[in-house]
């Protein structure tokens, strides 16, 4: 190998250049590739077996059983299908509401904090940030208490003149709640009758949990500020001379808003959609911590959904497929987002609101 | 400064109400937890707004540190920090040096594998990583709380944008010189690469101390159990009759000081280092 490197690999100065970067990269390809590749390699076969969770996965004794695991969690109807069904439907709620919400309170925040007449900006930046760094099992210790039946968020909301829920006890879906408000408490026979995974149309629509909407509060409370950051970030690189030719032309601040600083955000808003999708549909900590999928399995989701299937039922081929389920989700998403925000080729009315803009991506 | 009219003073007043008011949204329910974990359990259940307890206890203190596994889980997790953080600022600067200089076949290929690698979703690796460490007998042992962490892929590629971001001219003259490879890199590269090692340090400390789904597939030894696993615990009812929160949120509490204290001493470089981390 050594013989065909490059001719500087040979000369005096560069010698025993090719020997250390293995060297130097070692650790990191092995211990990556024993607990990255390898455990990957092998659930995948789990998720093809029926092994019972003793001795090795490789035994003689553990066997080929095919799709069996995956037809249990997708096609068969029954406890196992309807759990994993449940688990998207909650997911699928908690991830439409954190990522928006999440996404424009940061970009709201750093832009206030961003404002260079703003005093005090270190302040406000640290109080939104501290959030983020403390770790989710901490965080969701303080959320059970603030949402007790009689804690905080219930004493505020009496204040009001409402009479908060007990929130992390409360299965009922939001937007059952909503039509219900309406009159609409059970659902016409079309949406209870059919469904998918083992959950009616009906059951779908149920929205997130009270519980599982408490969860949805802290998710954008502990990530808005690293996501902020980033936005501000985003904010620093573009800079400000585009902005004031726009005031110049007479622009107002929404209008500079939507036409001169969002587009030029654009790779840091890719980037915040990105982690924050992929973040979502990784729930876990939290809900180990806090309600274990309770009440009424409204806050089941996936990932705690293959662990407790693994870990608790020992049924580990079953576990293993809900953790690749989830992972395709997870690069269909990912490929879904990048998608929607590609550059699109722009009518030529909106070129020229563009034309100014210099191509700011490349700069450091 | 600029004159303002009155319309824009109004608008600047509404703005500072704004943002203080989300400010105080953010930080109150830390003041809480602070003067719950002083407060008694029914002062806890019924005043559970309120910054001062009626009646200052230290009941929930007393209890963590004289009479349960507490400071057991306390030192587990700093051992598993203490050598997460050395491995990590160890191997991945050595990597990153690595893929960043020095010129070998198939860097590339190992370039590409890295980033192929940070793209796994962790939680998916849950039921995996039991596999293997349990395959390699390292289940339920330090070896395999902290083998598992040691290195990771986004920190080697932090400190390979760094290092290319350096002129190589200091480290061609110590070559020049004839220092072997790895004394230029211990000697020369290493004490220039401060600032992104600290981002490493950050980074690395906070993620071991905050990390609790490793341990949960690693362990299930009581002796073994770090403070995320056993404040989990907590919350869950363990050790406690009753809802206990004075003794939950203390717990949570003291989880929370070292990286809080470690925020406060680099906030600065906190900051900063996300705003590198973006630039790519």
């Amino acid at each position: 190998m050594a013989t065909k490197a490059r001719r500087v690999g040979s000369s005096g100065i560069r010698r025993g250049e090719a020997a250390a970067g293995w060297l130097f990269t070692a650790p990191v390809i092995v211990v990556l590739g024993l607990f990255l590749l390898v455990p990957v390699l092998m659930a995948l076969w789990v998720s093809f077996s029926d092994w019972a969770g003793r001795g090795s996965p490789f035994a003689g004794s553990v066997s080929f059983v095919g799709a069996k695991n995956y037809a249990a969690v997708l096609v068969d109807g029954g406890l196992a299908t309807r759990d994993f069904g449940t688990s998207l439907r909650n997911n699928a709620w908690y991830v439409l509401l954190v990522v928006p919400l999440q996404t424009v309170l940061a970009l709201f925040l750093a832009l206030m904090v961003n404002r260079s007449v703003l005093r005090g900006r270190g302040l406000f930046r640290t109080a939104y940030y501290f959030p983020s760094v403390t770790s989710s099992v901490a965080i969701t210790v303080l959320w059970l208490f603030l949402f007790s039946a009689t804690g905080a968020v219930n004493g505020v909301l009496g204040w009001l003149g409402i009479h908060g829920p007990n929130w992390f006890n409360d299965p009922r879906g939001i937007v059952h709640l909503l039509l219900g408000a309406f009159g609409a408490s059970d659902g016409p026979a079309a949406l209870t009758q059919g469904g998918v995974l083992g959950v009616s149309w009906w059951g779908w629509l149920a929205g997130p949990s009270i519980a599982m909407t408490a969860y949805i509060l802290m998710a954008v409370f502990t990530t808005s500020g690293t996501f902020m950051l980033l936005f501000l970030a985003g904010l620093q690189n573009i800079g400000g001379d585009v902005e004031e030719a726009a005031m110049m032309d007479g622009a107002n601040g929404w209008q500079r808003f939507w036409r001169i600083t969002l587009p030029q955000l654009r790779p840091t808003l890719f980037t915040v959609l990105t982690l924050g999708l992929i973040g979502c549909w990784q729930v876990f900590d939290q809900i180990y911590t806090g309600t274990q999928g309770a009440p009424g399995k409204t806050t089941l989701t996936p990932a705690y959904l293959s662990y407790d299937t693994a870990f608790r039922t020992q049924e580990w081929g079953q576990g293993a497929a809900i953790a690749f389920l989830l992972f395709v989700i997870i690069v269909v998403f990912t490929l879904l987002q990048r998608w929607v925000l590609r550059d699109r080729p722009v009518s030529r009315r909106r070129i020229r609101a563009y034309e100014p803009v210099p191509a700011k991506e490349g700069t450091r | 400064m600029r004159h303002l009219s009155a319309r824009q003073r109004a608008g600047q007043i509404l703005l500072y109400a704004l943002l203080i008011a989300i400010a105080v949204v953010y930080v109150y329910p830390f003041l809480i937890q602070i003067s719950t974990s002083f407060k008694t359990d029914e002062d806890a259940a019924t005043n559970g707004i309120s910054l001062l307890p009626q009646v200052w206890s230290f009941a929930a203190y007393e209890r963590l540190f004289a009479n349960s596994d507490f400071p057991r889980w306390f030192f587990n997790s700093a051992v598993v920090t203490v050598f997460v953080t050395v491995g990590r600022v160890f191997f991945d600067s050595l990597a990153g040096y690595a893929l960043a200089r020095l010129r070998f076949r198939g860097r590339s290929v190992v370039f590409a594998a890295l980033v192929a690698v940070m793209s796994v979703p962790t939680v998916v690796l849950l039921i995996p990583k039991f596999l293997v460490i349990n395959q390699l007998g390292l289940f339920n042992s330090y070896a395999g709380m902290i083998l598992p962490l040691l290195v990771d892929a986004a920190g080697v590629f932090i400190m390979k944008n760094f290092f290319e971001s350096i002129p190589a001219s200091v480290e061609e003259q110590a070559r020049i010189d004839g220092a072997g490879t790895f004394r230029i890199f211990r000697s020369v590269v290493l004490p220039m690469a401060a600032p992104a090692l600290v981002t490493i340090i950050i980074l690395s400390f906070q993620g071991s101390w905050n990390e609790l789904s490793h341990f949960i597939v690693a362990t299930n030894d009581p002796a073994l159990t770090t403070l995320t696993k056993g404040v989990a615990s907590l919350a869950s009812g363990q050790l406690s009759q009753g809802s206990q929160f004075p003794l939950k949120l203390a717990a949570a509490l003291i989880m929370t000081l070292p990286v809080a204290v470690m925020f406060f001493v680099f906030q600065r470089r906190i900051m900063n280092s996300t705003e590198g981390a973006v630039k790519e």
